[in-house]
């Protein structure tokens, strides 16, 4: 059921043309106005910057990567664990729901500095996992707890017919009953993951996570700008990338899930 | 008696009544329909006969185990994430019988409706006639004594709801369990069951009930005799008057 070839071309050459239009009428308009090149550089010259620090940049968002993926990881662990023990009984997932939300709202930037200082102060990489993985955490949670209350009623009866446990309905049926839920939930937080991590790292503001945050600091207080948004395009690209992999695994892991014509 | 329902009646809270007073006394090995408007509490009755649920008032009684009772559903309703053979296999999984058994019980209930082939295939490839026959084979694999069918061909096409109605009987021809199933379906009810029970409107009364005197399965040609259509025509009728009452 593959679409023709002449639509799917589309879908890359469409938003490549608006690129190209855009990164010409950048570069037009700054040697047409004169501006100076700290303070806007063309796209030619951020392009020349990717290329001449591409080791660099590949090592640092190797960095922001790994730490954001650890910080995933952390948050994977402990929302599942939350969320299956919330649903084992509705008065415990009416306590945690409220207190998740709060930590949802709160916002990543204002808790860098506590969180920094818990860390310590020379393992800002330990500072970075955390705060990744706190803004992580709530949509796993919250996908897990909805998915786990979202089974169908028959098979639930079908279970209960059958003398089902609560532990046996949990694991064998509302578990992967949630599982599309859980994976859209991960796929959110890997996104918020990369977020977050760049955040820590630029609210820690330390060389020792050498992560495409430091990078950007580094290069802002040199006011070499084209470096600075090649750091940048870098970190978008990685941001892109995590989220094409992760709609891949989803697309991947849930195709039983779609049942087909009824 | 295998499973009785006496002046019961079911009440939710904040809907009002959905059932009764309704009386239904299942003898073991027969087949009964019950028909009546859509939303008149056939479904919440099937529930109480399953056990699942406990009338406000009246009674339910059951001589079966929930173990020797089945449940079909107007879905399939099959785990998408297992293979026909692993949805077969849920009720036996659950009661923890021995492995070696359960495969071949899972393995003979395929057989039975068809699809000894299709055991590793999953829900989503399956067609919906196919599926839901790996729902009757998951309700039929446990040996029930009391088989409870909940519209269970509505969703299909016209012939393989025809063709999943004549499986039935035969089906049932082997073990003789009890059925009860819930259909709007007139002619399915008159083609299936030894009686056809009528219900009112919500909340569902008893309104009538018709005898089907003919020998299960059906001889050939049986929807072209005139005990067919006769039969069809008293509880059309009684359905119409089971409307007119309640409106």
């Amino acid at each position: 059921m593959k679409r023709p070839l002449a639509s799917r071309l589309g879908d890359i050459a469409a938003p490549l043309t608006l690129l190209l239009v855009l990164c010409g009428t950048w570069e037009a308009a700054v040697r047409g106005l004169n501006v100076p090149p700290y303070f806007l550089p063309p796209p030619s010259a951020v392009a020349a910057a990717v290329v001449d620090r591409l080791p660099t940049l590949l090592v640092s968002a190797w960095n922001t990567l790994e730490m954001a993926l650890l910080g995933l990881f952390f948050a994977s662990v402990t929302a599942m664990v939350i969320a299956l023990v919330a649903g084992l009984h509705h008065l415990l997932e009416k306590a945690v729901r409220p207190l998740a939300i709060a930590l949802q709202v709160t916002p990543v930037i204002a808790l860098a500095p506590m969180v920094s200082i818990w860390a310590g102060l020379d393992h800002a990489d330990r500072a970075v996992i955390g705060l990744a993985a706190v803004v992580a955490f709530f949509p796993i949670l919250s996908g897990a707890m909805t998915g786990l209350k979202a089974t169908d009623r028959d098979l639930e009866r079908l279970f209960r017919l059958y003398g089902a446990g609560t532990l046996q309905t949990l694991f064998r049926l509302r578990l992967p009953s949630a599982a599309p839920y859980i994976v859209q939930g991960h796929r959110v937080a890997a996104g918020l993951a990369v977020v977050g991590a760049v955040v820590a790292e630029l609210a820690a503001g330390s060389g020792a996570t050498q992560g495409l945050a430091w990078r950007m600091l580094e290069s802002s207080n040199r006011l070499r700008t084209a470096e600075m948004l090649a750091a940048l395009v870098v970190l978008v690209v990685l941001g892109l990338l995590v989220h094409a992999a992760m709609g891949l695994a989803e697309a991947q892991l849930l195709k039983r899930w779609r049942v087909g014509p009824r | 008696m295998i499973a009785a329902l006496r002046e019961a009646i079911v009440e939710y809270p904040g809907r009002g009544r959905a059932l009764g007073p309704f009386s239904l006394t299942v003898e073991p090995g027969e087949i009964v329909a019950i028909v009546g408007p859509s939303g008149c509490g056939k479904s919440t009755a099937l529930r109480l006969l399953a056990g699942l649920e406990q009338p406000t008032s009246g009674e339910a009684e059951r001589a079966v185990g929930r173990g020797k009772t089945a449940l079909v559903f107007q879905a399939p309703t099959l785990m998408p994430w297992a293979d026909a053979a692993a949805n077969v296999d849920l009720p036996l999984k659950l009661a923890e019988r021995p492995k070696g058994e359960r495969a071949e019980r899972v393995a003979h209930a395929l057989r039975r409706v068809g699809l000894a082939d299709a055991a590793k295939a999953f829900p989503s490839e399956l067609s919906g006639g196919m599926a839901m026959r790996v729902s009757l084979a998951r309700a039929l694999v446990t040996e029930p004594r009391l088989l409870l069918l909940d519209e269970p061909f509505a969703a299909l096409d016209g012939l393989t709801r025809r063709r999943l109605v004549e499986d039935v009987h035969r089906l049932w021809e082997s073990t003789k369990p009890a059925i009860v199933f819930v259909t709007h379906d007139v002619d399915e009810a008159v083609y299936l069951a030894s009686r056809v029970v009528v219900m009112t409107r919500v909340p569902g009364r008893n309104a009538a009930e018709v005898a089907i005197d003919a020998p299960a399965p059906r001889p050939q040609g049986f929807r072209a005799t005139a005990l067919f259509r006769d039969a069809v025509e008293d509880v059309t009728a009684a359905l119409e008057r089971a409307a007119e009452v309640a409106a």
